[in-house]
């Protein structure tokens, strides 16, 4: 919508951004040709978990936390459950590991086919929603349900349910599953695994404008694999690298009057998490086959292009489904759900890699495990300084196009981050001042 | 009231009219609306039996209201949501709320018994840039609701059972009856009974398909107190079990804390030790 002002300036207003999870808006204002101002304002009504979580037990933040985000509960429901084995200096089982592992398979793959498919495809291939993109590509929109569908029952069997799973403790597991329970999966984890390698081809076919950052990535690191439901270290294309205990000492979070989701800071300057950066700062960690997908989709050993990360995503869904068939391949009945964890007074930080990026809790506990102190910050929050410094990237460099076509390429460069605004917080109102 | 007239479609003036469904988000996390995008074998056929006009989370399409249906996930939070909501229900034949935040404040309903000023600070810097109240409150304390389904996070098949009978103008087949039901039809063990474990499945209304005691853990009351909850009775037997009063407050204050029948609960405990807090 394109309003004239009285001064000769312009607005144009979408009333909320579409197609991402939660809702917010964005301001850009441009004079003379030139973008004077970019806020994406969060004003999602603030929900105060960091409160809540004061005076109640150490158990309980996987449950609590998990409720912060319908999408990626399993991200935080790890994050939790590791800082406070941190704190209490409880290492768990290898088996639990990779059950843990297993799970945040099922919610990278339900993610990144909702965000690849039905929320970021339709930008590529110019549909308003899925369910109009299924009418021309039937049997790319079955593909994409079908994937989905496998990381929901992952997340099921393994979880217990999709969203909210209940099967997750400090310590591990209520209950393993069973071998003969995971076998079931198989088949359709086979399909998954051919499907997800189809989409990365199908997706590099796609037009992607060019855009590219000088961005600060920041991603967990381990040893032996690409990072999910832990790392061991974090790094950063700037060079540095530290333990993930020492997170809080490089990340600070401030707060700005546009958004109720607090902006951080690392090492004093804006940064990016997300696959764009897990990619690049952990290509290497790839199974051979995921490697090779993602190069024959001419993406690079790093990838600068916040456009393409749709398909790095659908890499690392390619990825997902194969770490899942290996843990599947090598389990075993009999290990032990858990490990018991009694409090101990102190203060720890647990960090995994969510679908959109890294994400940290830090939590303080008392010796009868009551919190005293709780802080968490998810990917999208860590995001906002570079979906504002991209958004004024992408308004300079497309100024001519007409508002209409501005304002769908601002969405979409918002979109390529795959914000989570219920994590975050809320309600993006698109408006483009210009005079 | 909004007085939106109708034009008729005259491509497809011999098709029966879709009924127009809206979707809506309060504060929440999302979970309850994308259990509609969960459905993936029945998306496709739910997209054809109703117009989404209005799912900001699937679709950049805006299809004016009035709503046949709406759907509304999330809890009353902030003063301009108290006007949203009665903008929504002006414009929606049949409302129904999804979801523990919309049908019980949700977990937010915490703040019910807590210093809101505190909060802001320990979260925010600058606690003065936020609008918000002092409680979470269900729809239904704010606009006539038609129907609310339960649960953290509603179920899939419950959810389509709600979409069917709305199709069918039929009242929904949702049991009021408690998980203990749920766990007895799977022939579960009892985990109170036989690991001593505390459960909240007594009290709590069924839905889930008793998941937690199937995982071998006690219920924590996702979908909120069933028709005919006696929490006087589950309160001696959690204390029974060993359980601290401060606990068993906790247990009762979770996702569906504002639940007049919890809330209640967790207050009966409260006031008799001195911890806990008072509301």
């Amino acid at each position: 919508m394109t309003h004239q002002l009285k001064d000769g300036g312009q607005v144009l207003n979408v009333g909320m951004l579409a197609r991402v999870e939660g809702e917010g808006g964005m301001h850009i204002e441009i004079r003379d040709r030139q973008v004077v101002d970019v806020k994406l304002n969060i004003f999602e009504p603030p929900r105060f978990y960091e409160g809540f979580l004061r005076g109640r037990k150490y158990t309980e933040p996987p449950d609590i936390t998990a409720r912060i985000c319908g999408i990626c509960p399993v991200a935080y429901q790890s994050a939790s459950t590791e800082a406070m084995e941190t704190i209490c200096g409880v290492t768990t089982t290898p088996e639990i590991q990779d059950m843990r592992r297993l799970l945040y398979c099922g919610e990278w793959i339900e993610s990144h086919s909702l965000h690849v498919f039905m929320l970021h495809a339709p930008d590529f291939l110019g549909y308003e929603s899925v369910l109009e993109m299924a009418k021309d590509h039937p049997d790319v929109v079955k593909m994409a349900l079908r994937l989905k569908k496998c990381g929901n029952d992952l997340m099921e069997l393994v979880g217990g349910r999709a969203i909210h799973p209940v099967n997750v403790k400090v310590g591990g597991f209520y209950r393993m599953p069973t071998v003969t329970e995971l076998e079931r999966l198989r088949p359709a984890l086979e399909q998954g695994l051919e499907d997800a390698l189809a989409a990365v081809a199908l997706v590099a076919t796609f037009d992607f404008p060019e855009m590219e950052q000088d961005y600060t990535y920041v991603s967990l690191r381990h040893p032996d694999w690409y990072p999910l439901e832990r790392g061991t270290e974090v790094v950063a294309t700037s060079g540095v690298r530290f333990p993930v205990a020492e997170i809080p000492r490089h990340v600070k979070e401030f707060h700005v009057e546009h958004s109720n989701a607090l902006h951080a800071h690392f090492d004093g300057a804006p940064y990016f998490v997300g696959p764009l950066a897990r990619y690049t700062l952990n290509f290497d960690q790839l199974s051979d086959r995921s490697k090779e997908a993602a190069l024959r989709a001419r993406l690079g050993v790093q990838c600068r292009n916040p456009f393409k990360s749709i398909i790095v995503r659908t890499v690392e869904l390619a990825y997902a489904f194969e770490e899942a068939l290996r843990i599947i391949d090598q389990w075993q009945d009999g290990h032990a759900p858990s490990v018991p964890v009694a409090p101990v007074a102190g203060e720890g930080v647990g960090a995994s890699e969510a679908p959109r990026g890294l994400i940290w809790h830090r939590y303080r506990i008392d010796a009868d495990g009551v919190i005293e102190d709780a802080q968490i910050v998810p990917p999208t929050s860590q995001n906002q300084a570079s979906i504002e410094a991209d958004l004024r990237l992408a308004a300079e460099q497309w100024v001519d196009l007409d508002d209409h076509s501005l304002t769908h390429r601002c969405e979409e460069a918002i979109r390529n981050y795959d914000p989570c605004i219920s994590c975050a917080t809320h309600f993006l109102d698109l408006r483009v001042t210009r005079s | 009231m909004t007085t939106a007239t109708h034009t008729h479609d005259h491509d497809h003036a011999e098709a029966p009219a879709r009924p127009k469904l809206a979707v809506w988000k309060f504060a929440s996390c999302d979970g309850c609306q994308l259990s509609l995008l969960n459905c993936e074998d029945e998306l496709l056929s739910i997209a054809e039996a109703v117009h989404i006009a209005y799912f900001p989370e699937a679709t950049r399409a805006v299809v004016e209201g009035p709503y046949e249906l709406s759907l509304v996930e999330g809890s009353i939070t902030t003063p301009e949501d108290v006007k949203r909501i009665h903008e929504i229900r002006a414009q929606s034949g049949t409302l129904v709320t999804i979801g523990a935040c919309a049908t019980a404040g949700g977990i937010q309903a915490l703040r019910n018994w807590a210093d809101v000023d505190e909060f802001r600070s320990i979260v925010y810097a600058h606690p003065e840039y936020l609008s918000t109240l002092d409680t979470s409150t269900p729809i239904a304390s704010h606009v006539d609701v038609d129907y609310e389904l339960r649960g953290c996070p509603v179920d899939k098949a419950q959810l389509i059972e709600v979409l069917a009978a709305f199709l069918n103008g039929r009242k929904p087949r949702i049991p009021s009856y408690s998980v203990c039901v749920e766990c007895k039809l799977k022939g579960n063990v009892c985990v109170p009974v036989a690991t001593g474990t505390p459960c909240l499945g007594p009290v709590t209304q069924a839905g889930c398909g008793a998941l937690c005691p199937s995982y071998g853990r006690g219920c924590y009351g996702c979908f909120g107190p069933q028709d005919s909850a006696n929490t006087d009775a589950l309160t001696r037997q959690l204390t029974e079990l060993g359980m601290p009063d401060a606990d068993i407050v906790r247990v009762y204050r979770t996702f569906n804390a504002g639940s007049p029948e919890f809330a209640a609960a967790s207050d009966k405990v409260a006031s008799r030790t001195t911890e806990g807090g008072t509301r």
